[in-house]
């Protein structure tokens, strides 16, 4: 009957045709009566129902999180901010880009002015209907000197941004940006309606599916579905309540206990055991999450990249994602770029764990032996002590003595990321190559965590933002992923995987992998059974 | 009465001393602890320009001696202040949480207490005896174990495999009475678990001090029942220990709880503490201190006073 019930669950995935379920439930003594009400029960959990309550367990929230989309500071605020608001484009489930707010945009040839036509007759939920004004006002919310925004850095490349009428929005790019219809779909860049040019950011009204009905920060979020929600094939849920549980156990008790519907983050260590209830799924997405060791290329050793490739090859990355993440990863080839992006260059040969080109690289940067400082906190990330004690024992056997620096927790992003010369950094990573590379890589950016100056990768950089020809892109693109992973400061010794524990009885399509939680969209996407 | 009400009044003005003083150590502490609500709330997103525009718009900017008067100022008038976080009312914040906090705190010492001051009776009544003895193991061993481990153990029981009780205690406004005092339970008799050995080994320490005293050998000669002798005349003069270590107690259960909220998922005032001081929000710290301090000298001065009404050598004093 396990076995029955397991090819059932391959059928809801559609992992297998109705054709393989059949024959194997037959094979399973399965009368031809129940195998096919079974197959055709396991077929109709596919289509979209409506109705019911999600009741979302999230491993963050704080009694400080406001519903400023500027400050949105951890998953459960931005997971109420992907329930409550909707933005000018959207990532889908499958990692596309699809318009949202804006029906169509256009670029003009050097990407560098970009038309966004919304769509006509949007409603925010206090009634107002969409028009231009919302959108300039809703980016300049982020914009300008007073702005405490966290998006301000991926603003600032406009110029200006104007309303052209009421349903075009025109933003004038300081250089051009072929990816800047990706940028606009930033969990950050909310549309929210406008009064006299501002926006009340505070307020939660927004153009999605649901409307805040109760906000209790840190605690839970109750939300209404809003009948005139533009979108007819989302927003399947009557109701949402997102509840604040930061404990693992208690929201793996939760889930257990059937007090809520599905969580995030599950404890990886017992993911296993977890996976063993029957009314329960485990449910992993990879994406453009990932962990770094980000070397100071400005600071000695690090400013010679031998010494860089010295440490890159004296990591045992398998071994590092076995121990770390179970297995629930991917092994990172020392570039940002997951698998998940358009470009993500497959051709490049996976670094391995090889202690003779360690020793051959520490030699030719003419040190006979090494010692260096890795800092590391578990704030940079679940694990990040552990791995970096791991290093340490793999690079041992090639002669580099790795001395692990456990800093505090409180203040690390302040006090330790940026500042020290090796510290253990997490990346949420971003939807297009350009982002992460202007983000983390490009000479000057704030958060060049490595100080890293490439001429070579920093004039494609700029190439590649404007240039709207594909393949072109792609070669460009490919090639800056090898001078990072060759050259860059940068140690990427894993992706790691988005685990989720969901319901039975919860249903959805293909998850996004953007983000936690269908990409923060869990509660317009899903559906029960 | 005269003197109860001076010492009232004495011990309320030294008690805004203490608040006074509280403050102002908590305000350091909070400063001394590297980075800020700027730096904490934008993460590794901080930029040196938002975080200056940040610090410039909650006044951040100010030195601290300034923003501790100005602090201090608005609270002399009344006003808590706003959260520095998410701009709500801190006096809004702090009153539905303290509120949560006082009912787990009632609930959980409606059954405690009653049950501790029982069992440290009947423990002092049958004094070494298998009785004693057991109930002393059992109150020692379950205040030995961490509350998170105790409260883990429940859920096991009660919520995962029993179904009895809700693994997380979700309450929210609105709900009713006899709801929230379900949601409660396990939260509820995890803390009993942990404060009731305290209050029992008190009790029965105490009672069994008073048991060599000649007026309780003169009762036995009378030829009084145990029952008598321990209820009727060694418990009132007992009563001084045993309500300030209730209290203690009782303090406790509303300002030591915040393991038991996490576990629990409940939202009291001490999840509101941790967050602020975690996230640096210091006017939320500051005010949730005061009410912490406050609930301490409140709860201490009724014990005196309460001492005092149960000793008569203290209530009618030569």
């Amino acid at each position: 009957m396990k076995q029955l019930y397991y090819y059932c669950k391959l059928l809801e995935c559609g992992k297998i045709s109705r054709r393989d379920f059949m024959g194997r439930a037959l094979a399973l003594g399965a009368t031809t009566a129940l195998a096919s009400s079974m197959a055709a029960q396991a077929v109709k959990a596919a289509t979209p129902k409506k109705g019911g309550k999600l009741r979302l367990g999230i491993g963050h929230g704080s009694t400080t999180d406001t519903l400023d989309p500027a400050t949105y500071e951890n998953l459960y605020i931005q997971c109420v901010g992907g329930a409550i608001h909707n933005k000018l484009t959207e990532v889908s489930n499958t990692g596309g880009l699809v318009p949202e707010l804006a029906e169509s945009w256009e670029p003009t040839p050097d990407a560098k002015v970009w038309a966004f036509k919304l769509r006509k007759g949007v409603e925010f939920h206090n009634g107002k209907t969409l028009d231009a004004e919302d959108v300039v006002a809703s980016i300049n919310h982020h914009r300008g000197e007073e702005s405490k925004s966290a998006a301000k850095p991926i603003v600032d490349p406009i110029e200006d941004v104007k309303a052209d009428g009421k349903d075009t929005v025109v933003f004038t790019m300081k250089s051009g940006n072929a990816d800047f219809p990706f940028i606009v779909s930033d969990y950050h860049l909310a549309i929210m309606p406008s009064k006299d040019g501002k926006v009340d950011a505070l307020s939660g009204v927004g153009a999605s599916g649901y409307t805040l009905d109760k906000f209790e920060p840190g605690v839970r979020t109750a939300l209404k579905r809003f009948p005139n929600y533009w979108k007819t094939n989302r927003a399947h849920f009557d109701e949402g309540e997102f509840l604040a549980i930061v404990d693992v156990t208690a929201r793996t008790n939760a889930l257990t206990t059937g007090e809520i519907d599905a969580m995030d983050r599950v404890d990886i260590k017992t993911a296993h055991l977890l996976a063993r209830n029957r009314n329960v799924k485990i449910v992993e997405t990879s994406g453009t999450a990932h962990y770094t060791f980000a070397m100071r290329t400005d600071t000695a050793p690090f400013d010679n990249n031998d010494v860089r490739l010295a440490l890159k090859y004296a990591l045992d990355r398998k071994a590092l994602l076995q121990s770390v993440l179970r297995g629930h990863g991917v092994v990172g080839n020392d570039h940002p770029i997951g698998r998940s992006n358009r470009y993500h260059a497959d051709e490049l040969p996976q670094r391995v764990y090889d202690i003779d080109k360690a020793k051959f690289h520490l030699k030719k940067a003419g040190h006979s032996s090494l010692k260096v400082d890795l800092s590391a906190a578990d704030a940079a990330f679940a694990g990040a002590v552990d791995a970096a004690v791991l290093y340490k024992e793999h690079a041992a056997k090639a002669g580099i003595e790795i001395n692990v620096v456990r800093e505090p927790n409180d203040g690390y992003w302040s006090n330790v990321w940026l500042k020290k010369p090796w510290c253990a950094v997490y990346w949420g990573g971003r939807p297009t190559e350009d982002w992460m590379f202007s983000t983390a890589y490009a000479d000057g950016a704030p958060w060049n965590d490595t100080f890293w100056k490439h001429d070579r990768f920093n004039k494609l950089l700029i190439q590649a933002r404007a240039e709207l020809d594909e393949t072109k892109r792609r070669e460009m693109y490919v090639e800056m992923q090898r001078i990072v992973s060759d050259e860059g400061g940068v140690v990427v010794p894993m992706f790691n995987n988005y685990v989720m524990g969901l319901s039975s009885k919860v249903q959805h399509d293909e998850m996004g992998s953007n983000w936690s939680l269908d990409g923060f969209r869990a509660l317009e996407r899903w559906w029960f059974a | 009465m005269a003197k109860i009400a001076k010492m009232v009044a004495q011990r309320l003005a030294l008690g805004l001393l203490t608040l006074f003083v509280v403050s102002l150590i908590i305000f350091l502490g909070v400063e001394l602890l590297p980075g800020d609500l700027a730096e904490a709330i934008l993460g590794q997103s901080a930029t040196p320009e938002t975080v200056a525009a940040f610090r410039r718009e909650l006044k951040l900017d100010l030195p601290p001696h300034e923003r501790y008067i100005a602090w201090l100022a608005d609270i002399l008038r009344g006003d808590l202040g706003r959260s520095l976080a998410n701009q709500r009312e801190i006096s809004e914040l702090i009153g539905v949480r303290f509120a949560n906090t006082l009912f787990l705190a009632a609930v959980a010492a409606i059954i405690s207490v009653p049950l501790a001051v029982t069992l440290g009776v009947l423990a002092a009544l049958y004094r070494n005896s298998f009785y004693d003895r057991a109930v002393n193991v059992v109150t020692l061993s379950s205040i030995s174990f961490p509350e998170f481990f105790v409260a883990y153990i429940l859920i096991l029981f009660l919520a995962v495999q029993g179904g009895i009780f809700p693994s997380i205690s979700n309450v929210s406004p609105g709900l009713d009475f006899w709801d929230r005092v379900y949601r409660v339970i396990l939260p509820a008799l995890t803390l009993t678990l942990v404060v009731v050995a305290h209050m029992m080994r008190m009790t029965r320490a105490s009672i069994i001090n008073l048991l060599a005293s000649p007026y309780i050998e003169m009762a036995n000669l009378k030829g009084l029942s145990r029952t008598r002798i321990i209820v009727h005349h060694a418990l009132p003069n007992a009563l001084a220990p045993i309500i300030n270590v209730i209290v203690i107690n009782l303090a406790y259960l509303v300002v030591g709880v915040v393991i038991v909220e996490v576990v629990f998922v409940y939202p009291g005032l001490g999840q509101l503490f941790v967050d602020s001081v975690i996230r640096r929000d210091i006017p939320v710290v500051q005010a949730s201190c005061l009410v912490f301090a406050a609930t301490y000298i409140l709860l201490n001065l009724t014990a005196d006073v309460l001492s005092i009404l149960s000793n008569p050598r203290l209530l009618h004093p030569k």
